[in-house]
């Protein structure tokens, strides 16, 4: 399966997780495609940290507006509904634990569910951004990312060896090769679903971390 | 009241070499474009900046590290600038990581008179070491200190010669609470407006919080990532 479709299945169900009347928060990559494919019949809200509730579409060239942007720095529009607050109040959201989900990419996991995905130790440090406050407040964190490194490295760890963006905090974690969930942040990551043509020992050979089967029927 | 200057040049005046400064904007959306280039022609050095980025080469902040006057930037993220990770690499440039939410409530906590407060941002990671760790109800929480500075430069849609204060759609971001955590705030203003003009009811930054307002000439408002959708 290539890169693209592989993406897509992940970004298609991520957004199964989304229940109707959330707000919700999304990286920037990958999970920011989680927009274009919200279920039928699930309303929701999307939350851009630099001061947005209600990002639309991107814009038409014609509509196109320098003070209308979204995290990642990219032009877009405002949904009726919609309101516009400062960088202190956004994070009051974020961290006061008024959005429901946000959905972030990750460098690695761990089995206790620590996040590294902001800092490789010897490259340019570009910086947390509002990652570390993201899943420090957020009531549920789900994690999208490819099984393994580009490397083959298994990105679901024992402990993760690069800097920390938070301990104990991902609830989620989705990848092309499967989906962990755990039910609280007590609680080991259960795999409860296999990607299309995955065994559990694909799974089991690409990971690191210690985890429970309890796979779910599809 | 009037606090209106007549140019940027002349509202950056006294600012010294030295000083620490607070920058509006996020990213290139909101940044005070023209008193960032009056700081430049005025060429103070030595300068500390706090802003969640540090513009791209040669526009926003990067224009004032073109011309090596930032000694130190406290921002949340640094990663559009070229000449930035220059001087980052040869240690020319400090560098202090805050978290975004972080940065955010310091300079509120700063401008609100709170010298300090307890999140549980970054709790067990780098950002956290070094610093006091308190639990409350039995969660962890890291100590940080709250911001203040000399001065803020900030920019906003609409303002009157009292210095009050409304935001475009999201060019808000850092604008107005920078406003409130430096002894001197300088906005620069799309429109000035007589007072009465602006309803009351409706007005971000009351004009407490600001000390200097300027007409700013003419405002480029760079796009760092147009996206456009396909009709």
């Amino acid at each position: 399966m290539s890169r693209e479709e592989n993406r897509l299945r992940i970004v298609r169900r991520a957004a199964r997780e989304l229940q109707d009347g959330f707000y919700v928060n999304l990286g920037i990559g990958i999970p920011t495609m989680v927009a274009n494919h919200v279920p039928d019949g699930i309303d929701i809200v999307l939350q851009s940290e630099n001061g947005l509730l209600g990002i639309g579409p991107f814009p038409s060239e014609a509509e196109v507006d320098a003070d209308l942007i979204n995290a990642g720095k990219q032009t877009v529009t405002i949904q009726d509904g919609g309101s516009f607050f400062g960088s202190h109040d956004s994070f009051a959201m974020i961290r006061g634990g008024h959005i429901n989900l946000a959905i972030l990419g990750a460098m690695q996991v761990s089995a206790t569910g620590d996040l590294a995905n902001w800092m490789i130790p010897g490259k340019m440090v570009k910086g947390m951004g509002g990652a570390m406050d993201l899943v420090a407040g957020v009531k549920k964190i789900i994690v999208v990312m490819d099984h393994t490194s580009k490397h083959g490295d298994p990105k679901f760890l024992p402990e993760c060896s690069l800097p920390l963006t938070g301990t104990n905090v991902v609830d989620m974690i989705i990848t092309n090769l499967g989906v962990f969930r755990r039910a609280d942040h007590d609680s080991p990551f259960q795999l409860i679903e296999l990607a299309p043509g995955v065994s559990e020992e694909d799974i089991a050979n690409s990971t690191t971390a210690k985890y429970e089967v309890a796979l779910e029927k599809a | 009241m009037d606090k209106v200057v007549a140019s940027a040049a002349e509202a950056v005046a006294d600012i010294p070499s030295g000083a620490t400064i607070m920058a509006g904007g996020f990213g290139l959306c909101g940044i005070p474009e023209n008193l960032i280039a009056a700081i430049r022609d005025a060429g103070p050095s030595n300068l500390t900046f706090v802003s969640n980025n540090a513009g791209v080469d040669g526009f926003g902040l990067g224009m004032l590290l073109a011309t090596r006057q930032v000694k130190k930037m406290i921002s949340s993220y640094v990663g559009e600038n070229k000449e930035f990770e220059r001087q980052f690499l040869s240690g020319e440039l400090d560098v202090e990581l805050t978290p975004q939410g972080t940065l955010a409530e310091r300079i509120r906590a700063g401008g609100a008179g709170i010298p300090a407060f307890y999140t549980p941002t970054g709790y067990g990671t780098l950002v956290a070491e070094g610093k006091d760790v308190r639990y409350f109800d039995d969660q962890p929480y890291v100590m940080e200190r709250g911001l203040t500075a000399d001065y803020a430069i900030i920019k906003a849609w609409k303002g009157d010669r009292h210095g009050n204060l409304v935001f475009r759609k999201t060019a808000n971001n850092f604008n107005a609470v920078m406003a409130t955590a430096a002894k001197v705030t300088i906005a620069e203003v799309e429109e000035l407006v007589e007072p009465g003009d602006l309803d009351p009811n409706f007005i971000h930054t009351p004009g407490i919080f600001v000390q200097r307002v300027v007409h700013g000439p003419s405002f480029e408002k760079r796009i760092e990532r147009r996206t456009v959708r396909e009709d």
